[in-house]
Formats: structure tokens, sequence, C-alpha cells
């Protein structure tokens, strides 16, 4: 096998469109979900969003908020915690996919990338790979690991190396590598940015912004980080304590006085705040 | 020194036996963190089915065998199925106690079937010895130690090069993230009991037609599993190999050169005593799983 080249060339992948802005197709929707713990924790009280095909879509919100646990929800992997979907449906292409088997999810085209990365740290970077094609039947695999070593460079080089050993960054890489081995139409990204570098999490995002424009892989990405969500995404939502509390289109977001001051750290006159003025703010505005 | 040489090399036949029943057993610990005290019971009753299908049944050897295992893998599948499935998410303790529980029941109704005697496999090969130099091997030896090989071979092949193997491997380092990319980790559980259950009839034939078969003989091979495989690190397959290869030598080592000198059979009490040395020195086993942290 050659190396793959890093140039910008988008790589023609079968069975999956150029998207066109605009013509916005629901690929996803989430109507109204409660969520439960061990049966008794309620921790989303009715939460409703909407992934159009081909978009990149912001899950933004402080710790404890319930992103993750609304990713889990849609991929099913809350059932390996005790949790389940006591209310409300969750719709991807016609099918209510609440509470569904986590692999008949993946086979059905979702795929998520879990909070802190969570690689195989026994196997190689390409035996991580290779776990991602588990559910497929078809025989492009060899196809696919070029397209992500395409995206990923860096996995590359790493091919053969114990996945424990890679740096934080190269993980996150991986990760995320893995799951398009899945194929995704809709790819749920948890907190990529958690624990990088900002030169690397700039590099992570212009890849993944990549990848939804010539992959057109759907995504719905949950980020502390607002300011780099905002940056990539088209549409967001934002979250508070089990609820959906503000959402809209990313300009429309920017510009919202709260966003502004609670996510993105700015005063009215768009310079930014110091971080301990806003995490007073915050603090505040939780006890209000 | 042809002495010594001849000891090593039946110390290797067996403890080729021994690592291929020990891979079995740490797979099961790998994938599902299941310690199977049942491990021994069923490598005895497979043989003894074995046993029953070439001797009453009047089957020749070879298919008597290869139906045994393949039965074996589907008992596994079942086992899983119908008795470990339902503990999943339940106390370590409760699951070791099904396992004990289950050992029980299989050594009752091989006890019931059986009895307590010894049983002779139909001969399959003839019984001429290969002479090596100055070692002396039976065909059977031979045969044992090259089914060993290969099923180990095989099985190592498997986990590195299929993709359910390398699931399989990636399920034992992080079971929700094995799932998140749509691997069915209840279908590992129960294929890893089904290989399981494969290597140790495999181990059990080979064993019962080097020696003899009886209840007691090789539900006890169970039982030196756990040095074998705490020696090399519960959850590491070259260990299992490597510590059942070391059990099978000083088993050898210790009948021929202390066992005349103090007139008592030590041979299977040595294992055990290298178990505790290493544990004290390697808490992990020799290949055991140590985390791996970044520097
Ligand atoms: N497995 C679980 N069992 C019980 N409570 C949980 C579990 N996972 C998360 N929670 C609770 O649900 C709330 C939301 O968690 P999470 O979805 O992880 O938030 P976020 O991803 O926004 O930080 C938190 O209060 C957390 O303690
Ligand atoms: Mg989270």
């Amino acid at each position: 096998m050659t190396q793959p080249t890093t140039a910008g060339t988008p790589l023609p992948v079968a069975g999956s469109p150029p998207v066109t802005a605009g013509a916005a197709q629901t690929l996803l929707t989430v109507n109204n979900i409660e969520v439960v713990y061990q049966d008794v924790i309620l921790v989303l009280k009715g939460v409703s969003l909407t992934v159009p095909k081909g978009q990149i879509v912001a899950l933004l919100g402080t710790n404890g908020a319930g992103k993750s646990t609304t990713l889990k929800a849609i991929s099913g992997l809350l059932s390996a915690e005790e949790g389940h979907v006591r209310q409300g449906s969750i719709i991807y292409r016609g099918r209510d996919i609440a509470n569904a088997d986590p692999a008949s999810v993946v086979q059905a085209g979702i795929v998520q990338v879990l909070e802190g990365r969570r690689i195989f740290k026994h196997l190689t970077v390409e035996e991580n790979l290779r776990v991602g094609t588990i559910t497929r039947r078809d025989g492009a695999v060899r196809e696919d690991m070029e397209m992500v070593y395409h995206y990923f460079p860096r996995l590359y080089e790493r091919r053969r190396q114990l996945a424990g050993y890679c740096s934080g960054g190269e993980q996150q890489m991986l990760a995320i590598g893995r799951a398009l081995m899945v194929r995704p139409q809709l790819l749920l990204l948890d907190e990529p940015s958690l624990g990088l570098a900002p030169m690397l999490v700039q590099e992570i995002f212009a890849i993944v912004q990549r990848i939804n424009v010539e992959q057109g892989t759907t995504i719905l990405l949950v980020e502390q980080n607002a300011r780099v969500a905002l940056s990539v995404a088209h549409s967001g939502y934002i979250m508070e304590n089990g609820r959906i509390v503000q959402e809209g289109p990313v300009e429309q977001l920017k510009n919202n006085p709260d966003v502004k001051e609670f996510y993105l750290g700015l005063t009215e006159s768009g310079t930014r705040k110091s971080y301990r003025d806003v995490k007073a703010y915050r603090r505040r505005k939780r006890y209000m | 020194m042809d002495f010594l040489l001849q000891l090593l090399v039946n110390g290797l036949v067996i403890g080729s036996v021994y690592a291929l029943a020990a891979l079995g057993f740490v797979l099961i610990y790998k994938a599902s963190r299941v310690l199977n005290f049942a491990h021994g019971d069923f490598l005895a009753l497979g043989t003894f089915v074995a046993f029953a299908l070439a001797t009453s049944l009047r089957l020749p050897v070879i298919p008597s065998i290869i139906l045994t295992l393949v039965c074996f893998f589907v008992l596994g599948l079942v086992v899983e199925r119908v008795v470990l499935r339902p503990l999943i998410g339940k106390e370590v303790i409760a699951v070791i106690m099904v396992s004990v529980g289950l050992s029980s029941v299989i050594k009752g109704i091989m006890y019931l079937v059986w009895g307590p005697g010894y049983f002779l496999f139909p001969e399959f090969l003839p019984d001429v010895p290969i002479i090596i130099g100055d070692v002396y091997l039976s065909p059977m030896h031979l045969l044992g130690l090259a089914i060993s090989a290969a099923l180990l071979g095989l099985f190592s092949l498997f986990f590195k090069r299929s993709t359910l193997g390398v699931a399989m491997r990636a399920v034992a380092d992080d079971q929700q993230a094995a799932l998140s990319l749509g691997v069915s980790v209840r279908k590992i559980f129960a294929v890893s009991w089904g290989i399981a259950l494969v290597s140790a009839v495999a181990a059990g034939v080979v064993v019962g037609s080097i020696t003899s078969l009886s209840t007691e003989g090789l539900s006890a091979i169970g039982i030196l599993v756990f040095p074998a495989v705490i020696v090399g690190g519960l959850d590491s397959v070259p260990g299992a190999v490597v510590g059942g290869l070391l059990i099978g030598v000083l088993e050898n080592l210790t009948a021929g050169f202390i066992d005349p000198l103090l007139g008592v059979s030590l041979r299977s009490v040595v294992p055990f005593i290298v178990l505790v040395l290493i544990l004290m020195m390697k808490p992990y086993g020799l290949f055991g799983t140590v985390e791996i942290e970044r520097v």
C-alpha cells in the first residue's frame, strides 16, 4: 500500500452524494424525550431537536446538562448504563429508534464517538479501525481505511503501534476515524476538544468540517467549547439541566446576549471576559 | 543429560496441553471477567463424550473427536446464553458460585455415567516409539504436541487476523466503546465460551489419549490451569501458553529429580509453589496487562 496523499482533494466514496446547501431534509428528529437512569433518576426532561441531513448541529451546555445522555439516547448506549427513554420518540429516517439495540442503530448508520476518546489501548491503531467494520457486509473496507488515513495522515504513520501509546490528539483522531469506518450517515461527536491543546482542537475541527462537506456526513456535535463548535456548525441548541433553553441558526446564537455572556465569554461590546467573571455569572445563573 | 532432555520433552508435550486448556479459561476471563471454575469439568466431560462416541457408538476415533468438538462449541454458546447471561452485571461472587455449582453438576453426571474408574481411549496410532537422538517419543505424544501447537497457532491467527477476533480483544479492552461501534457484546461472550470449550475438550482428548481417562484426573487439569494462567497473567493469551509450558516442564522435572530423592510425590504441588513465588514478585503474572500510561 502506498502512503495516502494528504492533499485537499476529496476522495470519492460510493453512496454519499455531495451536500447542497439549503436542500435540508431532516435526518433525525428527537421528540420531547424523557430519559431516566435506574428507573428513578430523571435526567432529560423533555428534549426535542432536529438534525437536518448534511449539516453540523451543535449541542452546547455546561457539565452535567445532559448532553452525553442525549447522544446515548440516540445511539442506544443508555441501555448499557441502566438508562432508558421513558417518553417521546427518536425518529431516524422514518423509524423510531428510541431504546433500540446499539448494534442495530450502528447498522442503520448512526455512530457515537464517546466522550474521552475510549480507544482500545491494547490494540494497534489499524486494529482499532478494524473494529469499526464489524457490522459491515460490503467489501469496501480497504478503501475506507485509506479514506481515514487520508483525513488523518498521522494515524497512517502510527498504524502498527499500540493505540495506548498515541498522543491525546492522535487518540481523538483515532476515535473519530474508527467511527468513520462504520460509514455513518450520522456521526455523534461527544466533546472532541476535551483535554486537547487549542492548536490540536483547531486541526481536528477543520478535519471534522471537511468530512462533513466532502463525505456528506451529518454531524451532531456536543461541546462545552462553544466558540469552536459554533465556528463549524450550521445550527445549535443550548442545554441546561436536562432541557433545551436556546436554539437557532448559528448566526442567531452567536448574537444572542445570553450565549455571548455565558458560553462565549463576551461582554456586550464583544470583548472577551475573563474566565473568572464568566464562572461567577454561571454560578449566579444556576442558583437564580 | 539424556534423562533431563527426556523430561524436558515430556514436560513440553504435557505443557502444550495445559496451554491449550488455559487458553480457553483466559478467553472467558478476558471477554467477560468470569472465572470459570467448571473449566476442568467441561474438559473431562468432552473427553468422555468423545470416548463414548468412539466406544459405545463405535464411531471411528477422529470423527468422534471432531463431532464432540462441534457439539461442545454449541454447548459453550448454550451455557453462556442460559446460565451466564442472566448474571451479567451481577456481583462477581455470584458468577463464581454459579460456575462452582456447574462444576459439581457436571462432576455428578460423569460419576453417574462413567463412575470413578480409568478408561483407555481406543488406539488410533501405531505404538512404535519414535527415537530422536536419545529422546523417546510415542507417536501419540508427537501428535498431541502437533495438535496443541496447531490449535494455539490457529487461535492466535484468529485473534490477529479476523475481524471477529480483533473485536473480541476490543471487548476485553473497553466494552462500552466496542458497543458504540456496533459490536454485539453478547455474541462475543457466547463465542468466547464456544471457543473455550473447544480448546478444553481438545486438550482433554490429547491428555486422555496419551495417558488414560478418569473423571478425577481430567477435571484436575482445571485446577492446574490456575497456576498456568496466573503465572502467565490472567488476561494474556501468550501468557497462558508460556504458563502452561512452564507448569508442564516443572511437573516433569520434579517427578524426575526431586520425587526420587524425597520418596514422596511433589509433582502436583510444585506448580502451586511456583505460583505463589511468581505472584509475590509479579502480581500481574509474567505477561499480565499493566495499565498503559503514556509518557
Ligand atoms: N449512568 C448514570 N447513572 C445515573 N446518573 C447519570 C448517569 N450518567 C449521567 N448521569 C447524570 O445525568 C446528568 C447528565 O449527565 P451527562 O449527560 O453526562 O451530562 P453532560 O454530558 O452534559 O456533561 C448528570 O447529573 C449525571 O450525574
Ligand atoms: Mg458529557
